[in-house]
């Protein structure tokens, strides 16, 4: 006789109306840190995945996508990155992929919530498996405190922060912008991980970041990516330069010669990733 | 009274005890718990409006409290080691005026320093009591007034041994704070009571290793802000009394010449519920604001030309001790003015502090801050110096101006008068307030000679984008002085 599978659900709500769920086989590991809470659930459909505070970080399935976008774009657009800082991104994931540079010399990572490190070392290998690379400096500390002191210090800052509501609020402010201005060389990169434009509450916040960088940067783009797990499956990221357009200045040919194996990242996809939908395109032609 | 005793809040429980009852209401407020004001209940919540209540024999009453409020005011009281504790709900406005009217009548002489709040001279206005000041002195550097050094009392006290009372504001906005002990007993060996306008000292009654409470110096009344930094809501305060000579019923008199007396629920409660937990909880809590604050200014000092002063302006006098828990910042040696730094960084960061005025800011630190809030602050403090730092020639940096009393202030309010140009003003005789708001504190007070010093000051204050008040004349262009036109 076949055994009944019990009717556990994760659920996350993407908007007041609107809810998003995930049936999980079983819960691995719950843990309060001293930030958030952190939950480590196995599910069929999207393998291990990983929520804090009750929010989607990553998964197993649609990981790739997420990290291969918002690291790539801007090592493509620049090959000569030298010394990244990123911040948040404590699944490792985003390090992961820097990782796959030789030419990369310097990572420092940024992580305010030591156990969040910890765990996904212990349960998400797939992504946290490049953090004892010998590049890699972890910081576990405030990633605005953190870079306030930092001047000409990095090529490229990727910040792969959670919502703007809880620990990573202050990484979606113009003062954290105005010091990653600070802390990047003369033609360094911005990338954030931008939030969605769908759901009302998210696009306000993807908005207010917006402005917030484009006053800051004399190049100020927004590109997205399909990420099934994240609120409204597009996910956008923005992409802030003082010198390089993420376009214009690509090499395909030299990135492609680099043969770092992807599967969502291609240099036909970086073209193209930039045109966006009219509606977000008035979203943010509105407010800058 | 005992620790158990002061895990009770008699208000608050008298609330929970009234809506389990579930009494229908025939009495005000008309919205009826919230029933007739949908709009207002879903703006602020049905648990906010269901205790929005009337006084009545369960809940007692604020002008003649006979049973939780009593209770109330009793733990209070010995809370701040008061002999009475007065829960107040027109602001500790109304906690300074109630003491000076309690010990001062008209044309009696009450000793003060000049860089007190509004509240004080007004209070002046409505007794006709008479101020004798004392030059609080300055910090040349900060250009901030700082306390009452002992010397300068005594002098006034000599001069003027009739005075009745003297009151002391403790600590200033800026954290400064006066030798309450020595002042205190110097003004009772005059047989002169001590009132201390103590707005921004709540947590000295509950913190540790902070400076000394007005009623521990042996205060005979103090005004006591809870809401400022003991967490209760906006409005509500405390009025304490320690001198047997001071009749309690005479106090509640005075108080209720001006108090309403349809008092709030919610500021009661917020009061009695706040009472209760910086009595278990103060000390810790004060602790962590220290911490706090010290870890902000210590950053703010790093990033360079920022000032963030503390305890190193302790001299033993004017500056007898400092409050830590405060966090005010020096910033004309960037090249902008306090009230600059404070419009920055409201417009462009999304942060609001407390007051700037010409050369300082100050963020108050409190119970419901982090370090996420204050790392935000810092950053931007960075920023500001990195995008908007100027040369700092020509930076005024005088804030206080010893006025030239000519009158007194309730005689000046309520003699003919007529409105002028202020900058024709000069060599006359004001007969209203300017200030600044916030701080609040008078650049000129009814009763005083107008200077070109203060018209300089005034001008230089609104272009740097102050927010002028006190006049008739909303838009501060012309002032009333003393006499017909």
């Amino acid at each position: 006789m076949e055994t009944k599978e019990l009717d556990l659900w994760f659920t996350e709500e993407h908007s007041k109306e609107a809810k998003f769920s995930i049936k999980v086989l079983k819960q691995l590991h719950s843990v309060q840190s001293p930030f958030q809470k952190i939950d480590i659930l196995e599910s069929k459909e999207f393998g291990r995945f990983f929520t804090l505070d009750g929010y989607m970080m990553v998964t197993e399935k649609d990981e790739f996508i997420y990290h291969e976008m918002i690291v790539h774009v801007a090592m493509a657009t620049n090959p000569a990155i030298k010394r990244v800082l990123v911040i948040g991104a404590g699944d490792g994931g985003t390090v992961r992929e820097l990782t796959r540079y030789d030419t990369v010399e310097h990572i420092d990572m940024v992580e305010i919530d030591k156990m969040v490190v910890e765990v996904c070392k212990e349960y998400l290998p797939q992504t946290a498996c490049r953090l004892n690379d010998s590049r890699v400096h972890l910081h576990f500390e405030d990633g605005l405190r953190y870079i306030r002191s930092k001047e000409d210090a990095y090529d490229l800052i990727i910040v792969d922060s959670t919502d703007p509501f809880g620990p990573g609020e202050g990484l979606f402010t113009k003062e954290f912008y105005g010091n990653c201005y600070k802390a990047l060389t003369n033609d360094g990169i911005l990338v954030n991980q931008h939030e969605n434009a769908y759901y009302t509450s998210y696009a306000q916040s993807m908005r207010r970041a917006h402005c917030r960088i484009v006053n800051l940067f004399p190049i100020c783009k927004v590109y997205q990516a399909h990420i099934p797990t994240y609120p409204s499956g597009h996910w956008l990221f923005g992409f802030a330069s003082k010198k390089y357009d993420p376009v214009k200045d690509l090499d395909a040919e030299a990135w492609n010669r680099l043969g770092i194996d992807t599967r969502y990242y291609n240099t036909e996809l970086h073209r193209g990733c930039f045109a966006l939908p009219t509606y977000i395109n008035q979203i943010l032609e509105r407010d800058s | 009274m005992n620790l158990l005793d002061q895990n009770r809040a008699p208000i608050y429980e008298a609330l929970e005890r009234y809506k389990s009852m579930r009494v229908v209401p025939f009495d005000v407020p008309g919205h009826k718990r919230g029933k007739g004001n949908i709009e207002l209940t879903r703006f602020l919540g049905e648990k906010c409006l269901t205790v929005d209540v009337n006084s009545m024999k369960p809940l007692d009453n604020l002008c003649h409290p006979v049973s939780v409020i009593k209770e109330a005011e009793e733990l209070a009281a010995a809370a701040f080691g008061a002999q009475h504790a007065f829960f107040m709900v027109n602001g500790t406005t109304s906690a300074v005026q109630s003491m000076i009217l309690s010990v001062c009548k008209r044309g009696d002489k009450i000793i003060m320093p000049r860089n007190v709040h509004r509240s004080a001279i007004n209070a002046l206005i409505i007794s006709g009591v008479i101020p004798v000041y004392v030059n609080p002195g300055i910090n040349q550097q900060l250009g901030i007034p700082l306390g009452m050094s002992v010397a300068n009392v005594k002098r006034a006290i000599e001069q003027n041994p009739e005075a009745k009372a003297v009151l002391i504001n403790n600590p200033t906005y800026y954290g400064i704070c006066s030798d309450l002990n020595t002042i205190a007993a110097l003004a009772h060996g005059y047989g002169m009571k001590v009132l201390v306008d103590e707005a921004h000292g709540t947590h000295f009654y509950f913190g540790e290793n902070l400076p000394v409470s007005a009623m521990s110096a042996g205060a005979d009344m103090a005004a006591v802000s809870m809401h400022k930094t003991g967490g209760s809501l906006t409005q509500s305060s405390f009025l304490l009394c320690n001198h047997p000579d001071i009749h309690q019923g005479y106090v509640r008199q005075i108080i209720n010449l001006t108090q309403t007396t349809s008092s709030s629920y919610l500021l009661l409660s917020s009061l009695d519920i706040s009472r209760r937990n910086l009595v278990l909880h103060g000390k810790e809590i004060f602790a962590r604001v220290k911490d706090l604050s010290g870890y902000a200014r210590e950053e703010i000092n790093k990033l360079g030309g920022f000032y963030a002063f503390s305890s190193e302006l302790i001299d033993g006098d004017a500056v007898f001790d400092f409050d830590t828990t405060k966090l005010s910042i020096h910033t004309l040696d960037i090249g902008l003015a306090g009230i600059e730094v404070y419009d920055l960084l409201r417009d462009e960061y999304d942060i609001q502090i407390e007051f700037g005025d010409i050369g300082n800011i100050l963020a108050i630190i409190s119970v419901g801050d982090d370090m996420f809030v204050l790392e935000r602050l810092i950053s931007a403090m960075a920023e500001i110096k990195r995008l908007y730092q100027k040369d700092k020639a020509g930076m005024y940096n005088h804030e206080y101006i010893n006025p030239e009393v000519v009158t007194a202030p309730q005689e000046a309010f309520y003699a003919t008068k007529h409105a002028i140009p202020l900058q024709q003003s000069a060599g006359q005789v004001c007969s209203e307030f300017v200030m600044c708001y916030p701080p609040g504190i008078p650049i000129l007070a009814p009763g005083e000679r107008i200077t070109k010093e203060i018209l300089e000051y005034i001008a230089y204050a609104k272009q740097k984008g102050c927010f002028l008040t006190g006049t008739e004349d909303i838009y501060i262009e012309n002032i009333n002085v003393v006499g017909g036109s």
